[in-house]
């Protein structure tokens, strides 16, 4: 059941509105209902054809010969794709917004990097005959050692997974191979916490499981152009990504979506709708590209396997002053939208509470797993899930009601955030009382009185003197990681005792690392060791074009206010500044904190994007033509 | 052997919108001359609602009857850029851009009625029923649908208007991480209630009981619909789900719903929801969007109340009963907990 507590920030909204608080049915429901609404798959076309890849079985391998003769004598099929047949064959989705290097392959190209990885795509009349002629495609393999554990991963002998990222670590801000989270001193306010609470969490991947499978259609159109009907989430990312990897002009593609039976993340990779494309404009014919139930559970991506590390420092009465992380997303073989969740997540630190030290280093990391990606909650479930099951531990290391802890240190109106932005709008205090009193679970009286809107600020807005650090420069994770290579990959599933520590036992390790020793190395030749056989005439079906046809988008006409912004200091500073004592309860005040300006942006990198790969770069390709689709900050 | 009853808590803020900002949505409006509104967007309906928010958004703003408007999404020929759905931006981003649309829109079809009425602009105003009238002299009025067709085929205007939503995209500070992730947050706590069996290591999930704060309700219906499932993704994530249950060996994976451990119909739980609205300054008439953080406190609050249950801390999903027995077998047997508040 539910209830709606009007009653709560009644003085904040006008509830006299007409439309909006109704209850009104869905637009959409009577045709969903009725199973009439239309989908992608209920569009239908006289000579629809049919795709289906072949997948590779290993973890990681070389690709020695392919071998698709007897493929293309089956019965109904119209065409065989290889890695060959891709236009532009490396793509990233976030580098359509100048985020990321491409790095994924549409088709392997010389070597495979996780289970399912697609080599060969085949298309035929029937799907039973598409997957029979993918059945009797040859691959000759050589397996190659593969890493599977994101912090073995790191390590300096660790396999290269992704030979775009060969330190097998996202690189962040062209300068460092993980994340930085700084604010105050972390260290400092360890040996001064009454006591510390350290822990490791760890995620499974999960499946978005929707009731419609990742699928599209592509047809040809009239005046040489190709629909797609598509079970998108994001129709602009699918429409731009195609354009990309099969060089043709946006205006070419028409993208029909918009009714789609369920996504919670994973329909924004797109990776049918290429192929799809592909496969129409170079049969002819009308091309769906649907992924059956297994492809969907144990090829399409799923949410990544996060894990963290952290520390807690307390004191007795319960307050939390410093609060360190460091997390892993286990990104699989590619990159897909991991590198953005780093981020969200690290920004998502130290939860929703004001705790004046806090530090983290999360890492994006490539493992020979399925190439994970969005899901619901995305860069937040995990971290959610990490700290809160660390709060119950600290209010237990202090012997505290777990909810009274959380009350103790919950964010409110005007704290500093670790971001280095105010706080505002916060209800997680009132959300706390409401749960808790419905729930019959007691809380002191003192509790019961708290309000998110008042108590906040102050002291608690202040930024504090940061001790900032240039650890883990763009390759040398493998040499840090070498050196902290103690991090609990033995750790069990569970923890029977509780693993509070008394404080004096930690030990600060350095974590500076010398030069890195490590060169990178390509994994595989610039030329293929195999020759695919061109099965069809190799005049393609259609001509790649270059220039872009969108203009620059127009200018923001939208006033935003977004956070406040205000900003400490942001020079590195090796100033140890004293602990600032805990001040959950301090009374509100005026803000004495530091007010430094906001450093300027550098100029943008975005011209400087990153080169092709060797396997396409004879294609001439301008890398940025589609940052006008896209904007051109790189972040 | 026993049944152990267990209460576990979790709190948490969700943010709302694309991290860093810089993914901006459009829409357009346009009226028919008989006072139908359509507004027409690239944006993805996937279930969550998003084409029934926002033709309530712009049924509001252009104070007419929601039967009035409907919604088209994702067509990439007529519908303008929107980076999508995802990111719980839906509401927000989109949400914004409707009412920008749907206010220039409102504001032809206020100057048509004026000048139909011989009357500024400015003294009219909307009754949400279909009618436009002078303040304060409701005979003085004319409706919707006559004053967008004198627009049309006396005046020779459009009725229609152009909107879009962006916030600039954020630097982020290599050092410290500075940054501007998003504008609003969105906030829940949630009890669960559970019994863990310390002979088969089963968890049965008796009762929930949450409070989320969402903005504002902006179709209670559908933030409904949006915690009552997320509360049941949440409890299957942290019991049940996981691609890979063998890992790191991929044999045996699951490939269907057969295989695929997720809660049936008789595993959903009784969920008492209260939902509280603090309305975000930036957001379309405050709503925050509920749709992705519903889920996330289910997992630790399911997690906390096994230990308090057993004592046992499972920190590594899903929570299977094999982590469960063999965390007893450790402790030597059972250690239920007190039972908290």
């Amino acid at each position: 059941m539910i209830e709606f507590r009007k009653e709560l920030f009644a003085d904040e909204r006008d509830d006299n509105l007409n439309e909006i608080g109704q209850p009104t049915q869905r637009q959409d429901i009577l045709g969903h209902v009725t199973g009439r609404s239309p989908f992608f798959d209920d569009h239908q076309f006289d000579g629809l054809t049919h795709l289906k890849c072949v997948r590779s079985p290993h973890h990681r391998a070389r690709i020695r010969h392919v071998d698709t003769a007897a493929a293309e004598r089956m019965p109904g099929v119209h065409r065989v794709l290889t890695e060959r047949d891709v236009p532009v064959n490396r793509n990233t989705l976030l580098a359509l917004i100048n985020f990321g290097k491409d790095d994924e392959p549409v088709l392997a190209s010389g070597q495979v990097n996780y289970v399912g990885d697609p080599v060969v795509a085949i298309i035929a009349d029937t799907e039973r005959q598409a997957r029979d002629a993918c059945a009797a495609v040859r691959i000759d393999y050589e397996v190659l050692p593969h890493v599977l554990d994101p912090e073995e991963a790191l390590l300096p002998d660790a396999p290269v997974v992704n030979d775009t990222y060969p330190n097998n670590s996202f690189d962040y801000h062209e300068k460092y191979d993980h994340q930085k989270l700084r604010f105050g001193d972390v260290d400092s306010a360890f040996s001064t916490a009454d006591k510390i609470v350290e822990a490791r969490y760890q995620m499974s991947p999960i499946e978005h499981a929707p009731t419609e499978t990742n699928g599209c259609i592509a047809v040809a159109e009239t005046n040489d152009r190709i629909a797609c009907y598509t079970s998108t989430q994001a129709l602009f990312f699918s429409l731009g990504t195609v354009a990309k990897v099969l060089d043709i002009s946006s205006a070419r593609l028409h993208f029909v979506g918009g009714t789609v039976g369920g996504g919670f993340g994973g329909k924004v990779d797109t990776v049918v709708e290429p192929l799809a494309v592909l496969g129409c404009l170079l049969t002819g014919r009308p091309v769906r590209f649907v992924y059956d139930r297994q492809e969907e559970m144990q090829v399409s991506s799923p949410r990544g396997a996060e894990r963290w590390y952290i520390k807690d420092g307390v004191m007795n009465d319960g307050r939390i002053v410093a609060r360190e992380f460091r997390g892993y997303f286990d990104g699989g073989a590619y990159t897909r939208l991991s590198s953005y969740a780093v981020i969200k997540g690290t920004a998502h630190l130290p939860g929703p509470y004001t705790i004046p030290n806090v530090s983290a280093n999360v890492y994006g990391v490539y493992t020979n797993r399925t190439p994970a990606s969005a899901m619901r909650g995305f860069g937040i479930t995990g971290v959610d899930f990490a700290i809160e099951c660390q709060m119950d531990r600290v209010a237990e290391a202090v012997g505290m009601d777990p909810v009274e802890l959380r009350l103790l240190n919950a964010y409110r109106d005007g704290d500093m955030k670790a971001h280095r932005r105010e706080a505002k709008n916060c209800a997680l205090i009132e959300c706390m009382q409401v749960a808790a009193e419905k729930s019959g679970w007691a809380i002191g009286d003192q509790y019961k009185r708290m309000s998110s809107l008042s108590g906040g600020g102050g002291e608690r807005a202040i930024i504090p003197n940061t001790v900032t650090d240039e650890n883990g420069k763009i390759g040398s994770s493998r040499e840090r990681a070498a050196g902290t290579s103690q991090t609990g990959l033995q750790t069990p599933a569970y923890s029977p005792v509780p693993t509070t520590a008394p404080a004096p036992a930690y030990t600060p390790q350095p974590v500076q690392s010398p030069p890195p020793a490590y060169a990178a190395t390509p994994v595989h030749s610039a030329t293929p060791a195999y020759t695919p056989e061109p099965t069809q005439p190799p005049k393609p079906a259609y001509t790649p074009q270059t220039s872009p046809r969108f203009n620059a988008p127009p200018s923001p006409t939208a006033s935003i206010d977004h956070e406040t912004q205000q900003s400490g200091s942001d020079a590195a500073q090796t100033t140890r500044a004293p602990a600032r004592p805990g001040a959950s309860s301090a009374p509100g005040g005026q803000s004495s904190g530091e007010s430094a300006t906001r450093p300027a942006a550098p100029p943008s990198p975005a011209a400087a994007s990153p080169s092709s790969n060797p396997a396409t770069s004879t294609r001439p390709r301008n890398n940025n033509r589609f940052s006008s689709l896209f904007g051109t900050r790189r972040r | 052997m026993a049944i152990h009853s267990g209460r576990g808590f979790s709190a948490i803020n969700y943010p709302i919108g694309m991290n860093l900002g810089g993914d901006p949505s459009q829409a357009l409006v346009h009226s028919n001359p008989d006072g139908k509104f359509m507004v027409t967007l690239s944006s993805i309906d996937l279930g969550q609602g998003m084409k029934s928010v926002t033709r309530q958004i712009a049924a509001e703003t252009l104070g007419i009857p929601v039967e009035d408007v409907y919604v088209d999404t994702a067509d990439s020929d007529t519908g303008p850029h929107c980076m999508g759905s995802f990111a719980s931006r839906g509401t927000h981003r989109v949400g914004n851009a409707v009412i920008a649309a749907a206010t220039e829109a409102r504001g032809v079809m206020l100057d048509a009625a004026a000048e139909e009425l011989e009357v500024n602009p400015e003294d009219l105003e909307t009754d949400g029923r279909g009618n436009i009238h002078v303040k304060g002299a409701p005979s003085r009025s004319i409706t919707s649908a006559e004053a967008c067709g004198a627009a049309q085929f006396k005046q020779g205007k459009t009725v229609s208007g152009r909107g879009i939503f962006l916030i600039p995209t954020s630097d982020v500070n290599p050092e410290t991480g500075e940054m501007t992730p998003v504008s609003c947050f969105a906030h829940a706590a949630l009890v669960v209630d559970i019994e863990v069996d310390d002979e088969t290591g089963e968890v049965l999930v008796k009762d929930m009981q949450s409070a989320y704060e969402v903005g504002r309700a902006l179709n209670p219906k559908l933030v409904e619909q949006q915690l009552i499932g997320g509360a049941w993704m949440g409890m299957s994530h942290a019991l049940y789900e996981t691609t890979e249950p063998h890992y790191p060996a991929r044999e045996h994976g699951p490939v269907d719903f057969n295989e695929y451990l997720m809660p049936g119909p008789g595993d959903v739980v009784p969920h008492h929801i209260s939902v509280l609205e603090r309305p975000a300054p930036d957001a379309p008439y405050g709503g925050k969007g509920p749709g992705e953080m519903c889920a996330n406190p289910v997992l630790p609050a399911m997690a906390n109340a096994v230990y308090n249950a057993v004592g046992v801390r499972v920190d590594e999903l899903p929570i299977t009963p094999e982590k469960i027995l063999r965390g007893i077998k450790a402790n030597g047997g059972a250690r239920p907990q007190r039972r908290p508040g």
